[in-house]
């Protein structure tokens, strides 16, 4: 690793940061899909399905997923546009922490998806979201989404770096963005057919949102957070090892 | 310039030197044994039709690619022994202006002399923008820049730290007439300080101003390689006509525009 790692990959973060800032609307449009959604879900579904608490305290930490799957698409679109645009290879060509450039989208990623998750919990808290959660069960919160949000970047990097095209580098958070809706992020998993079921309760999602719904709650996580941080680690580390071995291909 | 004699270290060999460079694409051989070597300090031009692998043996060359067969060194460095080495010497500036759209010229030159550990790095792009003419749109985005200003700011940043050798792939592609000759007049300026320059291109008047060396890269093989003068004599001795001299278009056009930009 080079020596200047720390200080390549800060000045590149500014660079990405100042993408964000400039262009507020890639904020914008990443929290208007989770918003509509809970408009719909709280003021149209919401009724029809029985939760045995409040719908939206229900719904909130799907909704919280499906932000950072919306929001992780971007980074693979800026990605993907400094490799279209030779940015990518100046930087390779000089003498700097080669994976200082995925680190600089990674953390910038960090940073959108917390400001639009911020949004989005104060939308919720206007639709009448409310928790009793105190300091420390509100940083376990935090703290898995942000894992969550890391694992996906780095699942976000591969699509950026190997895709053919613009449209299809964003296209693979579709599936993410869709995840939630076969889990028990909207609905309790106990109205499913029996094979949909069984993969609603065996999807990372599951166990995520169990965990979130319960902190909020105040309520024992149980052993759903240990699932869910198994599932991130792994998520974390496969797209990780996946994303740098592409990487690696990118640069010879 | 101190600092490029210091960078120079190894000055003994040429700055670049090839030998039996080859790179194939699934069936397709670009690089079919690629020999050539560059003095320190001199133009080299790589000439060559568009797809004839001038752009792939640059990006062999800047360690943004492996090559099939073959060595190349550039600064005394290997290039897939010593990549870091390799591109502490040199700088490219691709076929594309790879600048950054959202950011000002400004903060792309300050990007770049941070990347390169440089002090000063407000100071460095303040006189680069100047000496560019761009100082009037230091603080604009580059994705307001002309075609021009986008190609300055390009080469601009590649100036950033002086390295010993200097990667052109097509600078003048794409630019009018005016732009041309700034970016020649700028290529000559860098080999008159001891930089080394090598430059792609398809232009054959462009290889002609500017190169000291001239080698005429095709179907994957270096077919010729040498001085203007010497690659003259390949062909048979000039025969003495009388011809009216007609002005060529780009002499007219810049006659009608002057100096007024």
């Amino acid at each position: 690793m080079n020596t200047y790692f720390l200080s390549d990959t800060l000045a590149l973060t500014v660079r990405t940061l100042r993408h964000i800032t400039r262009s507020l609307d890639t904020i914008i449009t990443t929290v208007l899909t989770p918003v509509a959604l809970m408009l719909m879900f709280v003021y149209v579904f919401g009724g029809a399905i029985s939760t045995g608490s409040k719908y939206i305290n229900f719904m909130l930490p799907g909704i919280l997923l499906i932000t950072i799957a919306s929001g992780i698409s971007y980074t693979a679109f800026r990605l993907f546009m400094d490799l279209k645009s030779g940015i990518l290879e100046r930087f390779q060509s000089m003498p700097i922490a080669r994976s200082g450039l995925l680190w600089a989208h990674v953390v910038t990623s960090m940073v959108a998806n917390l400001i639009a998750l911020v949004i989005v919990v104060g939308v919720a808290l206007l639709m009448g979201f409310r928790s009793s959660a105190g300091v420390l069960a509100w940083l376990a919160v935090t703290g898995i989404l942000l894992l969550s949000t890391l694992a996906l970047t780095w699942l976000a990097v591969i699509p950026g770096l190997t895709a053919g095209s613009v449209e299809s580098a964003g296209a693979f958070a579709y599936p993410l963005i869709f995840l939630p809706f076969v889990s028990s992020a909207f609905v309790p998993t106990e109205t499913m057919p029996g094979p949909v079921r069984w993969f609603a309760e065996h999807q990372p999602v599951t166990s995520i949102v169990d965990t979130i719904r319960a902190l909020f709650a105040e309520q024992p996580v149980g052993n759903a957070i240990w699932t869910a941080l198994a599932w991130c680690v792994g998520v974390l580390v496969a797209a990780y090892v996946l994303a740098m071995v592409a990487y690696r291909r990118k640069s010879a | 310039m101190t600092t490029l004699i210091e960078k120079n270290r190894q000055s003994a060999g040429p700055a670049i030197r090839v030998r039996g460079l080859e790179k194939s694409y699934g069936k397709l051989e670009v690089l079919r044994g690629v020999d050539f070597d560059v003095a320190r300090g001199s133009i080299f031009a790589l000439l060559g039709s568009n797809g004839a692998g001038k752009t792939t043996t640059i990006r062999i060359l800047a360690t943004l690619l492996k090559a099939d067969a073959g060595t190349a060194a550039v600064n005394g460095f290997d290039v897939t022994t010593q990549g870091g080495q390799v591109r502490g010497s040199i700088s490219l500036t691709g076929q594309f202006a790879a600048v950054d759209e959202i950011l000002s010229g400004r903060e792309n030159l300050i990007l770049v002399a941070k990347l390169r550990h440089l002090e000063d790095p407000a100071a460095i792009a303040d006189s680069l923008l100047d000496r560019f003419s761009l100082t009037d749109a230091a603080t604009r985005r580059v994705s307001t820049y002309s075609g021009g200003m986008r190609r300055r700011l390009d080469i601009a940043m590649s100036l950033i730290g002086d390295s010993p050798v200097i990667f052109l792939d097509e600078p003048t592609a794409g630019l009018d007439p005016e732009a041309r000759i700034e970016v020649w007049q700028m290529v000559k300026e860098l080999a008159g300080s001891g930089t080394t320059v090598l430059l792609t291109t398809q232009y054959l008047d462009e290889a002609e101003q500017l190169a000291d060396r001239i080698a005429i890269l095709h179907q994957g093989r270096i077919i010729a390689n040498g001085t203007l003068a010497e690659l003259k004599q390949l062909f048979p001795p000039a025969e003495v006509e009388y011809v009216e001299k007609q002005p060529t278009l780009e002499e007219i056009f810049l006659a009608i525009i002057g100096d007024r930009r």
